[in-house]
């Protein structure tokens, strides 16, 4: 049935049909307003009338898919005004992150994002094995390195810093550019207020409305649990750690010129191993949440993207440690190429797949807590 | 899936607030308990599905109520709403048990939130369940089956068994096949018959075609009829339901609370002739809210339309369906298949008798009309902005008050006035004890979620006997 066909459905300029069901579904939702307690979706959409294209894009953006409203609803398939909040919004989630990306002619790439990125991610690490044969002998490939500098002697340190350097720098540069168009297209010209910042960091990073209005997240049944936020939480800190690592690493290095590999009981290596578990842990409790997740909720022919993200943190961690554990013996080289392959797709591709998920999402609390906070005094 | 076949010492007829009610407090009272809920498990719950808060009486503030709210404020509440038609020791009896059943939901994995916006008039009085009615259900349900409650759905109680006020069996038809399901005390918590349009006819002829049904197209009275039949004594008004106006382009059943419209008094209600008929001015809220769907149940095809302009457009909360809009007033008659003249007239009457004042929607301001009838006593003001708006409106049925008359103990009565042996009533089916006429929001859920408790409650002690 079409959008315009249904209950709820208004005369209005929209982008696409997608975005012209999730007005209908915010029309009906803003008619009831039972779920109001749920999340922070429901109050936002309580601050307007209408619905344009940016503010159904930043109510996407706010809703975490706990599913409570979705189970909660008595207007929810099959009845017949057929409101199913959490999967049109996962939809316009997703194709909002097409909408902004930057330069716009990557946006093909969130098409078939998990066949593009598993193409990115194989040409990445041919190319360092390619890189490492190209430059040495097969007696440094296939050798034994060991102590200071080990790594470097397979890729000079400098090379390494310059080109990741580069890679990370341009990720920063397009999600910047992303979120600047999403800012401004969520209707917010005014300035950023640091409280809004702080609301945002603490709701972000606890996962405030991921947890169904506080009995938990609903996924495969009709009983909630708090699973998608523990391994959500150990994969989110799980990739902090190892980005912390990284940064004292390189501190390290240009700072008190010492030269990884680094000794298990160094900071570095702490700070990667314990991140580098919560990376192998997080990545695959979401990825069985997901299949075990009730399809009726989820943006199915999307879910590429998702378990390609997921897929990447995965075998960043994986790739890391195994490097770890085998570093004295002559698999270093290989699993070198393999990681530092890795990490580079990870951050190439981190403006054109689901990692873009958290800024938005993030970006839209910084919203709500601002508009929030105007709206009730709070 | 339930098995039909053994005993049970508890059978609950019905699968909304009232049946789960009774259901838990039976088998937390030791008893094995089979409920019979008709609805497929979507549609389960019948119009609980539709609710939102439940009234208890409370002597403080808690986390989520905004002050205190007495018994014999509740008591005079509910004599005002009632107009006196009321049980009073049973309302009494009531009301004292609602103060604990304030704290027995939660304990059941029922949930409260402060008010919902724009309801800020029943922060004090009623709680709000995290997420509505169904959330409030879904809590209950999963209470249940950990408890070990059998619940067989898509399960109807088709035929009853009664020995001289004694429940011997009931026959339950499940996926086409036919069950005698037999129980040592039975609970009867499924509705009134708002959805049986032919037991409407008897009362409101023909014009019952055009009522459209708010909540499950499940409630069609089988049980309370059977009961009736079999000797159960009746009480509250046969011929009375309760029904608000709500818009006419809502589905026949099931629209529930987003098809409601409460901006009669931002305007003129006419009816197909596009004549006024009733003071649009006359009550404040939700007083004026009960009273438009039996008004406009006695017009023509039981159709009118609430016309208003651009002034008022934002002045209330955004419903359903928007409404249908005209640059003028001829061209707003055209699109409602009213007569353009007559609608003109009748809103140049209108916009004529207008006298100045100074408009407010929360008190009964001092904007009215003069030398028309019927007069718009408070909040007139002159339709003339452009663009013109106009909602259709037909009665939208709650529920109706023909009830089994129960006791304190919500065991039914016989019509010759001994107690039954072994049958219970709670929710809807009853409601009409203490709700003789009238309503006020959350009452529905009190005399279900109450009765519903004392009733498994007394059941299960009635079956260990």
């Amino acid at each position: 049935m079409l959008a315009t066909e249904k209950a709820g459905a208004r005369p209005g300029n929209h982008a696409t049909a997608l975005l012209a069901e999730a007005d209908r579904l915010m029309t009906v939702c803003n008619s009831c307003r039972y779920c109001e307690g749920l999340c922070a979706v429901f109050p936002a959409m309580e601050m307007r009338r209408a619905f344009p294209d940016g503010d159904l894009n930043y109510l996407a953006n706010l809703c975490h898919g706990c599913g409570a409203c979705y189970v909660d609803c008595q207007f929810s398939p099959p009845h017949e005004f057929d409101v199913n909040v959490p999967r049109v919004l996962a939809q316009v989630r997703n194709e909002s992150y097409r909408a902004y990306v930057w330069p716009a002619a990557c946006g093909p790439m969130f098409a078939r994002n998990g066949l593009a990125i598993s193409i990115v991610a194989s040409l990445s690490v041919a190319a360092f094995i390619l890189g490492f044969a190209a430059w040495h002998d097969a007696s440094v490939i296939f050798g034994t390195h060991t102590g200071p500098g080990a790594f470097y002697r397979l890729m000079p340190h400098n090379a390494m810093a310059w080109l990741f350097g580069l890679v990370f720098l341009y990720a920063i540069v397009a999600l910047a550019m992303g979120v600047r168009a999403f800012w401004r297209d969520i209707g917010d010209p005014v300035r950023l207020e640091p409280g809004a910042l702080w609301q945002a960091m603490r709701d972000a990073g606890t996962l405030r409305y991921l947890d169904g209005g506080g009995i938990g997240c609903y996924n495969h049944d009709e009983r909630p649990n708090d699973r998608r936020q523990f391994y959500h939480h150990m994969t989110f800190y799980g990739f902090a750690l190892c980005f912390a690592s990284t940064c004292v690493a390189t501190l390290y290095h240009y700072g008190l010129s010492r030269e990884a590999p680094y000794p298990w009981w160094d900071l570095p290596v702490v700070l990667g191993t314990v991140g580098g578990i919560g990376l192998i842990f997080g990545p695959l409790g979401l990825m069985i949440a997901k299949l075990r997740r009730d399809s009726v909720m989820v943006d199915e022919p999307r879910l590429g993207m998702d378990f390609a993200f997921l897929a990447m943190l995965f075998a960043t961690s994986l790739t890391g440690l195994l490097l770890l554990v085998l570093r004295a013996t002559p698999a270093m080289p290989l699993l070198l190429a393999l990681h530092l392959g890795v990490v580079f797709a990870l951050f190439l591709t981190m403006p054109y797949g689901k990692f873009v998920h958290g800024i938005y999402r993030f970006v839209a609390l910084v919203r709500y807590a601002k508009e929030h906070k105007a709206f009730t005094g709070k | 899936m339930a098995d039909l076949t053994k005993k049970y010492d508890v059978l609950v007829a019905g699968g909304g607030n009232a049946a789960l009610c009774a259901a838990i407090a039976a088998r937390r009272a030791g008893s094995s308990v089979l409920v019979c809920e008709m609805a497929t498990k979507f549609y389960r719950g019948g119009n609980t599905r539709h609710t939102r808060n439940i009234r208890c009486a409370h002597d403080a503030a808690t986390e989520t109520l905004s002050g205190p709210y007495p018994e014999d404020e509740f008591f005079k509440d509910l004599l005002q709403v009632t107009q006196g038609h009321t049980d009073e020791v049973l309302a009494r009896h009531m009301i004292a048990e609602s103060k604990t059943v304030l704290d027995w939901l939660p304990q059941q994995g029922v949930r409260y939130q402060p008010s919902l916006g724009g309801t800020l008039s029943l922060g004090r009085t009623n709680s709000f369940f995290l997420g509505g009615g169904r959330s409030m259900l879904n809590a209950l349900y999963l209470t249940a089956e950990d408890l070990g409650v059998e619940i067989a759905y898509d399960a109807e109680v088709v035929d009853l068994d009664i020995d001289n006020g004694m429940f011997l069996s009931a026959t339950v038809q499940r996926g086409g096949e036919r069950h005698v399901v037999r129980a040592a005390t039975f609970v009867a918590a499924c509705g009134g018959f708002e959805s049986n349009i032919e037991w409407l006819k008897q009362y409101w002829g023909p014009a019952a075609d055009n009522f459209l049904i708010r909540g499950t197209p499940h409630n069609r009275g089988t049980v309370l009829k059977m009961l009736l039949d079999r000797g159960v004594q009746e009480t509250g008004d046969p011929t009375q339901c309760h029904a608000v106006a709500i818009d006419a382009r809502a589905p026949k059943y099931d629209g529930g609370i987003i098809t409601r419209l409460d901006c009669v008094v931002f305007g003129i209600v006419v009816n197909k002739h596009a004549q006024r008929f009733y003071d649009e001015g006359e009550e404040i809220w939700p007083k004026r809210y009960a009273i438009w769907g039996r008004l406009v149940a006695q017009q023509p095809d039981q159709i009118a339309y609430i016309i208003f302009d651009a002034s008022s457009l934002k002045l209330f909360m955004p419903s359903l369906y928007p409404p249908i809009e005209a640059a003028s007033i001829r061209e707003l008659a055209g699109k409602l298949t009213l007569d353009p003249e007559t609608l003109e007239a009748t809103v140049n009457g209108f916009n004529a008798a207008v006298r100045p004042g100074t408009f407010d929607d929360t008190i009964l301001d001092d904007c009215r009309t003069e030398g028309i009838a019927p007069p718009k006593s408070h909040w007139a003001r002159r339709i003339e902005t452009a663009p013109y708006y106009a909602y259709p409106v037909r009665p939208g049925i709650t529920f109706t008050y023909l009830a089994t008359k129960v006791n304190r103990e919500a065991r039914m009565l016989m019509s010759d006035g001994r107690l039954s042996a072994n049958m219970f009533a709670a929710g809807e089916v009853m409601a009409g004890n203490v709700l003789g006429r009238g309503y006020a929001a959350g009452m529905g859920m009190t005399i279900g979620s109450v009765f519903g408790r004392i009733a498994g409650r007394e059941a299960a002690a009635n079956a260990r006997n």
